[in-house]
């Protein structure tokens, strides 16, 4: 069951026009490379999916005003109209008992409304949850952790936490990045709301869920299912690359972990201390899984899940004491001297 | 049996010292006298638990406040929902419910007195146990204190390994107790009006209040079980190494899930139908008319009832459910619309032609008509699946369901105060400050809400306990927490109004609001036994009957 009303394009201008003047400059909010546009609004869609539960929202909300307009304005009109007023004669007004041919109308204008929003939701539905898949589309995992994600790319052999990188697509050679969302505890939620609508991550049960970002940039979004202490501080970051870039990412991500002599000092520390027993760095005996991997940390750009940006003094308050800037977070206080703090941060600000 | 009687007369109750009062309260099985103590408990309730949710609102009104910690603000939040639903909505219906339906239906008491006695300690046992926990839930295993899981307490976070010490413990405990509280009360209510009606009283003139709250009372039987049974399921893997929503051993998630909203859904509307009952009795009265379709209401309830069985699942579209799945769960979400709507259009074409006077529970049920038809409408909005993909779990949501259980089902609930006080108490409550308590609720009401449907559609998610600034979320958390000052505000002037009334108020005769119903035909307040001659019924209004001999509705249904 097609519905013409929403493959009409100009019709769907004008009630953006109409109602939401605001979401026209979506298109012109650019951002650079790196910085967050800050932009987490669910009517500025910059995604397919995202795009087609905005088209099915606008018809909505159109329905739905219209629904409160006339029905709030008979209310309105009626309690005005009706009042008690000063010279009534004190009698009863005409009672009233009901009238069928009234209700039936009420009954059946209702249901044909419903009709109609049944029929573009689940055409919704479809288009979203069966939307067939492109051949150059990329596969991710995404892994919820208590609190922070970990992002695996199976293909390319990349492991990296918080910030999903993906290529632009184009719609001549269309690029989405189809999503497979997993927990490693309890159940969280993927939400980057410029992107896609949410899909949770739930352990024991593989979701699915696509993107398809149409203009570069870095997206922000947030666990949307509580999942205890630190939910609120559970950010996510998708950075969308224009044509080109992603692969330049790839190939950086794919390269060994640098081994500078000058940090051997902060590497012993490192790797004498349970540091290893959560975390990984490729190509050491660093293998831990319970934490992010910390092989390209320093490629990051928050630290903690977008607890405070990832820069030498909060990584060095980070490692002083996790819970300073993530309280009840799982990383403990490691006990680290000054002199080893100086070390073990000279040491993972190598880690590009 | 001597104190109790001698309670029962309110002249000699005041002359008994307290122990006396006290002692009689305990032993009561008076339906009045147990309507009224749950009506005064849930608002205890209310105001201790909208204290919580004002240190939620101070902690979330700038971004990256440090007021009170995360763990603290996840009790908070948790112990809010909860208490809210379990300790404030259930006991305020049970207890309209116990006052009212024996009233109403030409009755002497309910028909159980001793399990209606039960059920109202079960609730207030299980109250306190809640609360309890605050002291101790940490003494045994020095984790945690207050249950800080969510009231939806999902799997598997209230599992042993993410759910150290004992506050879910106490969440499950707690609920189980007052949950069979409820139960108790939902069957004492029907077995009341299946078989103690007065002579004449059928089914279809019973007045709409006690037809939905037969209604409710069959949907609380079905739907508090499939909770009372996760609960226990979860006990059993918390304590006996079962692995029902254990996933680390192959249990499900999603399970508790389905098993928490087959219970949650019905319970919004659990709550919400003895707002509409409430409504359907106070509207009628002041706009001078009959309610419009009685029989179409009646059906809209029941339909209600229904389909409200068969929605839980739009709790879980972000789930990951199949196409189908989602579609179905949609589409019977939409239905719902169309009973819905139905008994509003009933209620505006009662107050159609009629002549409205505007006494204060009716002004408490005008302001529901406009804010209930607008969480309707964003309940709408929710319904339609992947709108719902944006819109869950952000503060959309906590806007649509605020709009729903305070500017719908807590306005109704003042209404009723208004409108049955002068009956329970025999005094009528003072309008001045209840004319403050409405504009200032009402003011404060949506400063809080309406703003919070913004920040969801900007992106914010429920359930954090704060956030950056950048995303424009910061002026809508201010507006709302500005919000809570006149809330508390209104409250104040209510229960200030309550109290001062119950000895100065204006006394209130009989019928003071030449009303239709049973329960104005006998003296405010009904003496222990409530009709001196059991009446006898024509027609649903027999006080219209009554005092309109030449035009009785009885010549009309």
């Amino acid at each position: 069951m097609k519905l013409g009303l929403l493959g009409q394009k100009s019709l769907l201008w004008a009630l953006r026009t109409a109602f939401f003047p605001w979401a026209i400059t979506s298109s012109a909010a650019r951002a650079d490379a790196g910085a967050p546009n800050g932009i987490t609004n669910i009517f500025k869609p910059l995604s397919t999916p995202a795009e087609a539960i905005y088209e099915v929202s606008v018809l909505v909300l159109t329905i739905c005003a219209g629904i409160f307009l006339i029905v709030g304005g008979l209310l309105a009109y009626t309690i005005i109209r009706f009042r008690r007023r000063p010279d009534d004669d004190g009698r009863e007004p005409p009672q009233v008992y009901g009238s069928n041919q009234l209700e039936l109308a009420w009954t059946v204008i209702p249901i044909l409304i419903v009709f109609v929003l049944i029929l573009v939701t689940a055409r919704t539905i479809a288009d979203v949850q069966n939307a067939a898949r492109p051949a150059g589309a990329l596969d991710v995992t995404v892994v919820g952790h208590q609190w922070w994600w970990e992002i695996r790319y199976p293909e390319l052999g990349i492991v990296t936490a918080n910030e999903l990188h993906v290529p632009v697509s184009d719609p001549t050679k269309r690029r989405p990045t189809f999503l497979k969302l997993e927990s490693a505890d309890v159940a969280h939620s993927f939400w980057v709301p410029q992107l896609a609508g949410k899909t949770d991550a739930i352990p024991n049960r593989d979701n699915q869920m696509w993107i398809e970002p149409k203009q570069p940039g870095t997206y922000l979004g947030n666990c949307a299912e509580y999942c205890g202490t630190q939910h609120a501080r559970m950010l996510l970051r998708v950075i969308v690359h224009p044509p080109g870039d992603f692969e330049k990412w790839v190939a950086a991500q794919q390269d060994p972990p640098v081994d500078d002599p000058q940090v051997q000092a902060g590497r012993n520390v490192f790797f004498s201390t349970p540091c290893v027993n959560c975390h990984a760095i490729n190509g050491t005996k660093a293998e831990g899984t319970f934490g992010p991997d910390l092989t390209h940390l320093m490629s990051r750009a928050t630290l903690g899940s977008g607890a405070a940006p990832n820069t030498p003094e909060k990584l060095r308050v980070w490692l002083r004491d996790p819970q300073l800037l993530k309280e009840g977070c799982l990383m403990p206080n490691m006990q680290l001297a000054d002199t080893e703090l100086d070390h073990i941060v000279a040491y993972l600000l190598t880690l590009k | 049996m001597a104190s109790q009687d001698l309670a029962l007369s309110p002249a000699a109750e005041t002359s008994l010292p307290l122990t006396a009062r006290l002692h009689a309260l305990v032993v009561t099985v008076d339906h009045k006298q147990l309507g009224l103590m749950y009506i005064g408990t849930a608002l205890l309730f209310l105001v201790v638990s909208g204290g919580m949710a004002a240190v939620i609102r101070l902690q979330l009104a700038v971004p990256n406040n440090t007021l009170v910690s995360p763990q603290v603000f996840n009790r908070l939040f948790t112990m809010h929902g909860t208490a809210m639903v379990f300790l404030v909505g259930m006991p305020l219906i049970a207890g309209l419910m116990n006052y009212l339906v024996p009233l109403m239906i030409g009755a002497r008491d309910m028909a159980f007195p001793r399990l209606n006695a039960f059920g109202y300690w079960m609730f207030l046992f299980g109250g306190l146990l809640l609360y309890f926990s605050y002291l101790a839930a940490p003494g045994l295993a020095g984790h945690g204190s207050a249950p800080d899981v969510g009231w939806f307490a999902y799997a598997p976070l209230t599992g042993r390994a993410f759910s150290r010490g004992h506050s879910t413990d106490y969440w499950i405990l707690s609920l189980l107790v007052s949950s069979g509280g409820s139960i108790v009360s939902a069957i004492n209510v029907i077995t009341t009006i299946a078989s103690l009606r007065c002579k004449g009283m059928t089914l279809m003139r019973m007045p709409l209040f006690v037809w939905m709250m037969l209604v409710v009372s069959g949907m609380i039987i079905l739907a508090l079980p499939p909770l009372s049974a996760a609960q226990i399921m979860l006990l059993l893997d918390r304590f006996l190494g079962a692995r029902f929503f254990d996933t680390q051993a192959g249990g499900s998630a999603v399970l508790w899930q389905h098993f928490f909203w087959i219970f949650g859904h019905p319970e919004v509307y659990i709550l919400m139908i003895p707002g509409f009952a409430c409504a359907s009795e106070i509207i009628p009265v002041f706009s001078r008319k009959p309610i419009f379709g009685y029989p179409a209401m009646v059906a809209a309830t029941v339909m209600i009832g229904s389909i409200s069985m068969g929605v839980w699942a739009h709790h879980m579209f972000a789930v990951g459910m199949t196409a189908m799945g989602n579609t179905f769960f949609a589409i019977s979400t939409l239905l719902i619309a169309v009973p819905t709507g139905i008994k509003l259009f009933n209620w505006l074409a009662t107050m159609y032609g009629g002549q409205i006077r505007f006494e204060l529970p009716m002004l408490f049920c005008l302001g529901f008509l406009f804010q209930f038809l607008l969480a309707g409408l964003t309940g709408v909005m929710l319904g339609v699946a992947p709108f719902d993909w944006q819109l869950t779990d952000s503060y959309f949501v906590v806007a649509h369901f605020h709009y729903v259980l305070v500017g719908s089902f807590l306005f109704t609930i003042f209404a009723a105060i208004y409108y049955w006080y002068p009956k329970a108490s025999g005094r009528m409550l003072n309008t001045k400050l209840g004319l403050w308590h409405f504009w200032l609720f009402a003011l404060g009401f949506h400063l809080t809400f309406d703003p919070q449907h913004l920040a969801g559609i900007l992106g914010m998610p429920r359930r954090i306990y704060t956030y950056d600034a950048g995303r424009g979320w910061e002026i809508y958390n201010l507006i709302s927490s500005l919000g809570v000052i006149f809330q508390a505000g209104g409250i104040l002037c209510l229960v200030i109004n309550l109290l001062w009334s119950l000895r100065h108020g204006e006394p209130a005769g009989d019928d003071p609001w030449d009303a239709w119903t049973l329960e104005w035909s006998t003296t405010s307040p009904p003496p222990a036994y409530n009709f001196e001659t059991l009446p006898e019924v024509r027609s649903r209004r027999p006080l219209w009957d009554l005092k309109h001999p030449e035009d009785p509705d009885w010549k009309y249904e």
